[in-house]
């Protein structure tokens, strides 16, 4: 199978998984337990830690580890909406966010607070001024995406960072997509909370964490247990959180040059797309995007067909449709960006990880006009035209 | 999650087309939710000679107007009204619930096409519906 869809989930690297492996086996012990088996397991953690801190230039009383990004959305937003519901009750994202947070602020809007969904432009992007001039005298939290999931649009976060922090409100980011495939450096960002998951590059699902700056206080999400300083209960996932350790360490060692390899890919693709399909766009700006991420409209054809068909040949990617977000709505994100409907349903997300080659490229480049022929033949929308 | 005869009916289609000089042609669906299905008739002495489609939706979508067309392909018109949403399912062996307003489509773009058939040639069609609201049925502007 050729699979290119690395934005919604990796396969666990080898180096990773033998990482991993100890703890589930041989050093299974409780970090918390005071014999050497739950030292050896408190070491993993710890290590893990630092490994994390250093992949986001954070220290390590700043790392918490989470059960993925979703808990860390979510501890981020409601933790601080309830540790400054004194302050303020309003809270400001964008409209394409991931439903992670977005699912988290219209929950808020139901308890008693207000929202401001900004919009973006054609290409994908947060205008700063427009969020500046969002902000009220009862803001306060500010969440905005690093690296979008379906389009790859990298947010201008610096710019974000430096307006929160000068208007003195709490800034968020979910890195989810970002975190180990582009640079971030939380404190230079002038990032308050940042959400990373170790699924989407290449540990296991079900292990994340959430970096809070030092001196920032939310509200504790998970009560229980004395874990992570008292601030997340539960027994540590201590085979995940290594391996997440480890795969952060790997990818921030090889960042450059698989960043620069998944463009090359990246932009091969796209115009080998762009080029011989007519009646093709690229959705998200061109440039300002994840290394590895292209998603494209096909015009008078819908995405779940064009997956299924791609699937008969081996080939796994996703698509904005609504048939594949289990709902009569195509994509939030494709629908901010001004689409209209019909081309929404016709979108294709190609996401390029580590694993993916020219042979991969090749492939489908040489699969992909036939099908798209095929559809469009079928299609009283083309007939039409 | 889709049964084989689905897969089988998205990835071989059969009654793929148009039909020029149709004697009926229905077209439902918007391209809000995903689904258009066109379906063309050609009727002879009340028989369904041939029926054809187009259709641009989601493999749910392409196996329903598949499996329409094959069903009232050779029938009267009294027979090819049997032809529901539910028959369709059947012979699909089943679509997974979030698919189902799908099969309503078939339905419907079967009833459009009989409609204008009906139209056409003045006649009426005894126990065919009339248009539901929700299913956006499109003028025809083509025959
Ligand atoms: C941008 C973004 N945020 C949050 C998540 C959720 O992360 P997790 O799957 O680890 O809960 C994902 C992945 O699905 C994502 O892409």
């Amino acid at each position: 199978m050729i699979y290119f869809d690395n934005a919604a989930t990796t396969p666990v690297r080898r180096e990773v998984l033998e990482k991993a492996l100890p703890f589930l086996e041989t050093a299974y012990g409780n970090a918390s337990s005071v014999y050497s088996l739950g030292r050896e397991a408190k070491k993993a953690v710890e290590t893990a830690r630092a490994e994390a801190a250093a992949v986001i230039g954070a220290d390590v009383s700043e790392i918490f580890f989470t059960s993925g990004g979703t808990e860390a959305d979510n501890w981020a937003i409601k933790g601080a909406a309830e540790a400054l519901k004194d302050k303020g009750r309003h809270l400001i994202t964008t409209a394409i966010e991931h439903h992670a947070v977005l699912h988290t602020f219209e929950y808020l809007e139901k308890n008693g607070y207000e929202a401001t969904y900004l919009p973006v432009d054609k290409d994908g992007l947060v205008d700063p001024k427009e969020l500046e001039a969002a902000i009220r005298p009862d803001t306060i939290l500010i969440s905005v995406m690093f690296a979008n999931n379906e389009i790859g649009v990298l947010q201008p976060i610096a710019e974000i960072g430096e307006i929160s922090r000068r208007r003195g409100v709490l800034f968020h980011t979910d890195a989810v997509q970002a975190v180990g495939h582009v640079p971030v450096n939380a404190p230079e960002l002038k990032i308050d909370m940042l959400s990373l998951s170790g699924h989407k590059l290449y540990a296991p699902k079900g292990a994340g964490a959430l970096y809070v700056r030092r001196g920032v206080k939310i509200a504790q999400f998970m009560h229980g247990g004395a874990q992570e300083r008292k601030r997340r209960a539960g027994t540590e996932n201590v085979a995940g959180v290594a391996a997440l350790g480890e795969a952060l360490r790997l990818a921030s060692a090889e960042m450059e040059l698989e960043a620069e390899r998944a463009r090359k890919l990246r932009d091969r693709i796209t115009d080998g797309i762009l080029n011989n399909i007519p009646h093709t766009f690229l959705n998200g700006h061109r440039e300002k995007r994840l290394p590895g991420n292209i998603n494209i409209s096909f015009e008078y054809i819908e995405g779940e067909s064009l997956l299924l068909l791609l699937d008969g040949k081996g080939i796994a990617a996703s698509s904005g449709s609504a048939c594949t977000s289990g709902s009569l709505d195509p994509s939030h994100v494709l629908l901010a960006l001004g689409l209209p409907h019909e081309k929404a349903h016709g979108s294709l997300r190609i996401s390029i990880g580590r694993f993916n080659t020219e042979e991969d490229a090749d492939a489908l480049l040489r699969e992909l006009p036939p099908i798209v022929a095929r559809l469009r033949e079928m299609s009283p929308l083309w007939s039409d035209r | 999650m889709y049964s084989e005869k689905v897969m089988d009916h998205f990835t071989n289609p059969r009654n793929v087309g148009k039909i020029e000089g149709a004697s009926g042609v229905g077209t439902v669906g918007n391209a809000r939710c995903g689904d258009i299905m066109r379906v063309y008739l050609k009727i002879e002495g009340g028989v369904i000679e041939d029926a054809k489609f187009e259709t641009f939706g989601c493999g749910a979508a392409v196996a329903t107007s598949s499996m329409a067309t094959e069903l009232v392909k050779g029938r009267t018109l009294p027979e090819a009204l049997e032809v529901t949403n539910q028959a369709v399912m059947d012979a699909l062996d089943g679509l997974p619930p979030v698919k189902v307003h799908c099969s309503c489509l078939a339905e419907e773009a079967l009833h459009a096409a009989l409609r204008d058939y009906a139209k056409k040639n003045g006649l009426e069609i005894e126990g065919l519906p009339e248009p539901k609201e929700d299913t956006h049925e499109r003028e025809e502007t083509e025959a």
